[in-house]
């Protein structure tokens, strides 16, 4: 039998929470429950950071801490985790910690509305990074918008934050809701004690949700309740309740589910388990192909990929999902599990239409298997939308390309924001294979590319432009690999 | 306590100080409450505004079964339950609160559901059943024009002889270009809260620029006296305009629903129901005709206007007034002629946003100078020096009203050197030649913003400080504060006037009971009017103790002086605290009102002229930014900023008002599109859609500096001038830039719609044959 009591630390407190209900999120939890209103919600779809809290887990004899969107964020998911907002920074009476300090200093705040967020994204940046440049300040601060500052000022605050906690310890400061600051041993230590074999098991009205601890648990109970929602990091589900205030009925929650948490890696493969989260699975994967780095920089933002994996990108299956094309590309395969049974899948094989894709009910993803190629290949993958972050994309693109000879030995292309579902480049492929890797070649490939795709009109692009923008991505990537390689405009003239 | 960071100047003064802001200690630690953060009252019901599905349609029915079935819910409020006006448009009364017989855009609210809670309210908004009867709906400008669909008569201003001297020119281009709307994107969502008090009071709680108009129209609505209603602002978390007018709407729903219920009912809208019921900035498509001499001066031009207004007039008409001032920029247009078409479309009402039309009338003008410039194959900065104001002749704007403060060649020169132009310019050429992807664009544009209300009656404004007998101030005024520092600046004035520290004076929400009768905080005029107004309060309390203390004394009120906490009296000095409580036990009154007009306007809007404006702020910038030629994908690289801020209050806050008013201009001219589909349904309204810019789109050289030596001509508070507005449209230079990137010498230059996106930029690229 599981357990049905939630529990989590905050404030070094340990919060214990029966008959929680599965769809209520962290941020109504503070708002409305605890009254801790410092944490703003701006947008309730993980887009603008002013919700942002972070999350202290253990990493073996370590806090590993995360900044996430809590208005997307499920209450229960933070079982065995320490919760920090910006109220657990400074209590009152007591001086600002660095990071806010900074900010107050350096005029980082005008509305003030955004401020808690940036206050949490640029603590999590301070305790994982002593000395950032200014691209990964960008980088972490990617899911924060600011409407007022033109944030100037915030980066300056994140470059003074380090010099504000030179003097002394504050930097460590931490609320404990009964008196004096929490040892980092101690946090470790409440950590260790909520640590648990069994499975979650909670109920609520109609409403059920299920986290288990074990794959063969989790197998069980999805053959189950084969119409029961997996819920892996709940960006996109968390939406399906905050926007369309969708009933979940049945959730199995798949991150506390040790199989599924690890990665591995062979001289031939990565094998990723679907609930990886997307900030540990991107960096072994742009370590062996340093050309899918833009695209995994520009995936959503830290917050978002902090809590979202790679196997549920996969499995949710949005024409717009910025992994697939790449993963693709390479060639990665799928394994999927249902029951004890277990299939491998290429992943270009996986989807069939809109939002349909080969999975049976009560089947699963369980593993993503990533073949590391040989390094001879090219592999590449653009992204095209209006804003270099967090931004979705209109057209993405990914590149496998091996020249034997100056004549294309293999080439794969898949792309997303073209068709229902994203898909290899079939007949745009089939001109090149083959033949001299040359700017007239590319001209047929960029023709042939308007029998693979028939784009729509949207919100992020016009049909007409969409085919002219991914015709002109095959162009640019033909540069780079004919060495007339200009930088991207977003690295040009960048250092550090 | 929390102490303020490094407030508190125990000497000195304190205005010209680059204070932080008064709440900074309190945005960082997430203490600052807005009105969602307002502890919530017992028995409080959470509304949801039920809203049209349809752009244009009669409405045969509203079936709200469902909605009252629904869990949780207490009660639900349509057009019927409305007791006095329904309506809240704030010049005509076209604005109904609530849609009965027919709706006019997509996301018109219908109803309002009042439950338990934020969640059930919601969720049974949802499950209304409305019968529509479709009609035509005018979804864009251009077809409103040509169905003659306006929301206020179209207006022509006229100077010279535009069409002879256009005749007459050596050159004439004509255009259709277009600039698009923009979402105010605060990041705090609308919201307000009414609490029923005794005996038919009412006491709401809202995120509004403009707490007397909230006042006003849930009076109107509700039956009420002004004097029944107490409306409350501490903060806003951003609102650039759009909650000028709109905030009143998500509040009047609170008080009917209140009153409906006699509970208290909170409303805060969803980010993407906020971004579809309300409005923003008016997108304009503009026809200019321009015939110019060799040099590249404009001998006559010829604008006509058409903008979204959308389904109301709400604030559309002075916008688009303001839009016909400012299409001169700092041009001197000798023969012009303007005609402003408001146009009535089936979309969201438009409504104030930063620059309220400046922004669209300078584009105009902006793009028209770039296109000339390209004709002649000039410099751009040429052309715009040949056309700006002069200072002694060639000074009166179209309106007018003379240019008697210019100070833009000034600003030029400086910015020019300063920025290493030229220099930057032949260099940027240069690397052009030679890359066919990557190129990299340069342009410097200029601002020259009229500051005051254009319909004079608003410029007032008023204040309250009073002085407790330990020596402290509780200081109110009308002004509110959205982030853009009005409280610390106002704070600043009252601490130099009473000779105080900063740390004496407690900054009071605004309040209609404190200060009645104010105007919107807008117009960039809070400072302005607000600080001399406070200031006047101040003084009149100072005086009274000057008075007493000359009496008690036995000192010449000449010999006293405020300052630093304590009060000089000859060769003695007491304590402020002390002279305070002496004066209270002789019975003195410490407590005084301010009131200010801004002097020497007047303006007859029946015939656009006279002086709507009691002066100019100026500012140039120079965006440098690379250009992706296949993607359209841009960067700005380099930005160079020289403002224009007489003696600056407060340098701090307005450096900020400075850096983030150009970032939102660059914004709406680049990342910032608002789309809708064929049904009139707005596509673009969440973040994850609108994509406003993020800490990456920072330029990675971003140079910002005040203009020095620049005391406002006019008595304005200590000399400043206002920055609310005026940096937005430093951004058209980004614009520019990017157009220059793309140029490769086609005559005219590329058309480039704004916003530049991606798509756009490639759309040019595509249109002008490269590739």
């Amino acid at each position: 039998m599981g357990v049905s009591c939630v529990r989590f630390m905050l404030d070094g407190q340990l919060i214990e929470l029966d008959h929680v209900d599965p769809s209520r999120t962290v941020l109504q939890f503070l708002r409305e429950d605890l009254g801790r209103t410092g944490t703003k919600e701006g947008c309730a779809e993980g887009d603008c950071g002013a919700c942002t809290v972070v999350v202290a887990e253990l990493c073996g004899d370590e806090l590993s801490l995360k900044a996430i969107n809590s208005c997307i964020q499920f209450l229960p998911t933070l079982d065995g985790k320490e919760l920090i907002t910006v109220e657990s920074l400074s209590p009152p009476g007591a001086e600002l910690h660095p990071v806010q300090r900074a900010l107050a200093e350096n005029h980082g705040s005008q509305c003030g509305f955004c401020t808690p967020g940036f206050v949490m994204s640029l603590f999590a940046l301070y305790k994982t990074n002593a000395l950032p440049g200014r691209r990964e300040i960008d980088d972490a601060l990617a899911g924060n918008l600011c409407r007022c500052t033109g944030y100037r000022p915030i980066v300056a605050a994140a470059r003074a934050m380090y010099e504000e906690s030179a003097a002394d310890d504050r930097g460590n400061w931490l609320r404990q809701a009964c008196g004096s600051q929490q040892e980092p041993a101690r946090r470790i230590e409440n950590l260790r004690k909520l640590a648990r074999e069994a499975d979650l098991e909670l109920e609520h009205g109609d409403r059920r949700y299920f986290a288990p601890s074990g794959i063969d648990s989790l197998a069980e109970q999805f053959a189950r309740y084969p119409d029961a929602t997996l819920l892996a990091g709940g960006t996109d589900i968390g939406l399906w309740v905050t926007k369309q205030h969708r009933e979940l009925g049945t959730v199995i929650y798949t991150g506390r589910v040790a199989e599924l948490l690890t990665v591995s890696r062979s001289p031939t493969h990565l094998d990723i388990g679907a609930a990886v989260t997307l900030s540990e699975a991107i960096p072994p994967i742009v370590e062996h192909y340093p050309g899918l780095e833009e695209i995994f920089r520009r995936f959503a933002s830290p917050p978002i990929r902090n809590t979202g994996t790679l196997g549920g990108n996969i499995a949710n299956g949005s024409p717009i999902g910025d992994s697939m094309a790449a993963l693709m590309v390479v060639g990665a395969t799928l394994l999927l599990r249902r029951g004890g049974d277990v299939r491998e899948l290429p992943l270009d094989a996986f989807y069939h239409d809109y939002r349909v894709n080969d999975l049976a009910p009560g089947e699963f993803i369980e593993r993503i298997r990533i073949p590391l190629v040989d390094e001879q290949a090219v592999v590449r993958s653009q992204k095209w939308s209006k804003r270099f972050d967090q931004d979705i994309s209109a057209v993405c693109t990914a590149y496998f390309l091996e020249l034997d000879g100056g004549k294309v030995a293999t080439f794969r292309m898949a792309c997303g924001g073209l068709a229902p579902i994203i898909k290899r480049a079939t007949h745009c492929e089939a001109i090149l294979v083959g033949e001299a890797w040359s700017e007239p070649q590319i001209e047929r490939a960029c023709v042939a590319l308007q029998s693979d795709f028939t784009p729509i009109s949207d919100a992020r692009a016009t049909a007409d432009i969409r085919l002219l923008a991914v015709q002109n991505l095959l162009r640019r990537f033909y540069r780079e690999t004919a060495g007339a390689a200009e930088s991207t405009v977003y690295l040009y003239g960048r250092s550090g | 306590m929390d102490a303020p960071v490094k407030a508190g100047q125990q000497s000195g003064r304190a205005v010209g100080l680059g204070l932080p802001h008064d709440s900074a200690h309190l945005h960082v630690t997430g203490r600052a409450a807005y009105t969602d953060d307002i502890p919530e009252p017992r028995e409080l019901l959470h509304l949801a505004v039920g809203m049209s599905e349809k752009p244009h349609a009669r409405i045969r029915k509203i079936d709200l079964c469902d909605v009252l079935a629904a869990p949780g819910v207490v009660d639900v409020c349509v057009a019927a339950d409305i007791q006095g006006e329904n309506n809240y448009g704030p010049i005509v009364k076209d604005d109904p609160v609530f849609a009965d017989a027919l709706v006019q855009y997509v996301g018109q609210p219908l109803f309002a559901v009042a439950a338990g809670s934020v969640d059930s309210a919601r969720k049974a908004a949802r499950k209304a059943s409305i019968d529509y009867e479709e009609l035509e709906p005018i979804l864009d400008p251009l077809t409103a024009v040509a169905k003659g669909s306006f929301v206020l008569p179209s207006e022509t201003l006229v100077r010279g002889n535009p069409d002879d001297a256009r005749e007459n020119s050596p050159h004439r281009l004509q255009r259709r270009i277009s600039v698009g709307g923009q979402d105010q994107f605060y990041l705090e969502g609308q919201v307000a809260m009414s609490i029923p008090q005794e005996d038919g009071g009412l006491l709401v709680y809202s995120s509004t620029q403009h707490p007397d108009e909230v006042q006003t129209m849930i009076a109107h609505a509700t039956r009420r006296s002004a004097k029944d209603i107490v409306v409350i602002c501490r903060r806003m978390g951003g609102a650039f305009g759009g909650k000028e007018s709109q905030a009143a709407l998500i509040a009047i729903i609170t008080a009917i629903a209140a009153d409906k219920t006699g509970r208290p009912c909170k409303l805060r809208l969803d980010r993407d129901d906020d971004m579809i019921m309300t409005g923003k900035r008016h997108d304009f498509v503009i026809d200019y005709d321009v015939g110019f001499d060799d040099t590249g001066r404009i001998r006559g031009i010829q604008f006509e206007f058409a903008s979204r207004c959308g389904m109301s007039a709400d604030l559309s008409g002075p916008v688009n007034d303001r839009a016909m001032f400012h299409c001169d920029n700092a041009y001197f247009l000798e023969n012009v002629r303007i005609v402003s078409h408001r146009c009535k479309t089936n979309t969201v009402s438009n409504t104030a946003f930063r620059g309220f039309g400046g922004p669209q009338g300078m584009f105009a003008i902006e793009y028209v100078i770039d296109d000339i410039a390209r004709t002649l194959g000039k410099d751009p900065l040429e052309v715009r020096r040949r056309n700006f104001y002069g200072k002694s002749d060639r000074n009166v704007t179209h309106y007018d009203q003379p240019v008697d403060d210019n100070i833009i060649d000034d600003i030029f020169d400086r910015l020019v050197a300063n920025s290493d132009y030229q220099e930057r310019r032949a260099a940027i050429r240069q690397f052009n030649a030679s890359s066919k992807v990557l190129r990299r664009g340069i342009a410097i544009t200029p601002v020259k913003f009229g500051i005051s209300f254009t319909n004079t009656l608003l410029n007032q404004a008023g204040a309250l400080v009073h002085v407790y007998k330990d020596g402290t101030v509780q200081l109110s005024h009308g002004g509110t504060e959205m982030g853009q520092g009005l409280y610390v600046k106002v704070a600043q004035v009252v601490a130099d006037e009473l000779g105080v520290g900063m740390d004496r004076i407690r900054i009071m929400a605004a309040d209609t009971s404190r200060v009645p009768n104010a105007s919107a905080t807008a117009a960039s005029s809070g400072s302005d009017m607000n600080g001399k107004a406070a200031q006047r309060a101040a003084a009149k309390i100072r005086k009274r103790l000057t008075e007493f203390a000359a009496r008690h004394f036995s000192v010449p009120e000449a010999a006293i002086d405020f300052h630093g906490d304590a009060v000089q009296l000859g060769d003695r000095s007491t304590s402020f605290a002390e002279l305070v409580r002496l004066a209270w036990a002789d019975r003195v009154s410490l407590s005084a009102t301010g009131f200010y007009k801004t002097p020497k306007i007047n303006y007859d809007r029946a015939r656009f002229s006279g002086r709507p404006f009691f002066y100019f702020a100026y500012g140039a910038a120079v965006s440098e930014v690379v250009v992706d030629m296949l993607t359209g994908e841009n960067r700005v690289l380099r930005v160079d900023i020289l403002h224009d801020c007489g003696d600056s209050l407060n340098p701090a806050i307005d450096l900020g008002q400075i850096e983030g008013g150009y970032i939102q201009g660059v914004g709406w001219l680049t990342t910032e599109e608002l789309w809708w589909n064929e049904a009139g349904e707005l596509g673009t309204h969440a973040p994850s859609t609108y994509k406003i810019p993020t800490c990456s789109d920072l330029a990675p050289d971003f140079r910002v500096e005040m203009l020095s030596g620049s005391s406002n001509r006019e008595d304005t508070i200590y000399r400043s001038k206002a920055v609310g507005e005026p940096p937005l449209m430093l951004g058209l230079s980004a614009f520019l830039a990017i157009r220059d990137a793309i140029d490769r010498g086609v005559p005219g230059g590329v058309p480039l719609q704004a916003p530049a996106t991606p798509e756009a930029i490639l759309r040019a690229v595509m249109r002008a044959g490269h590739e």
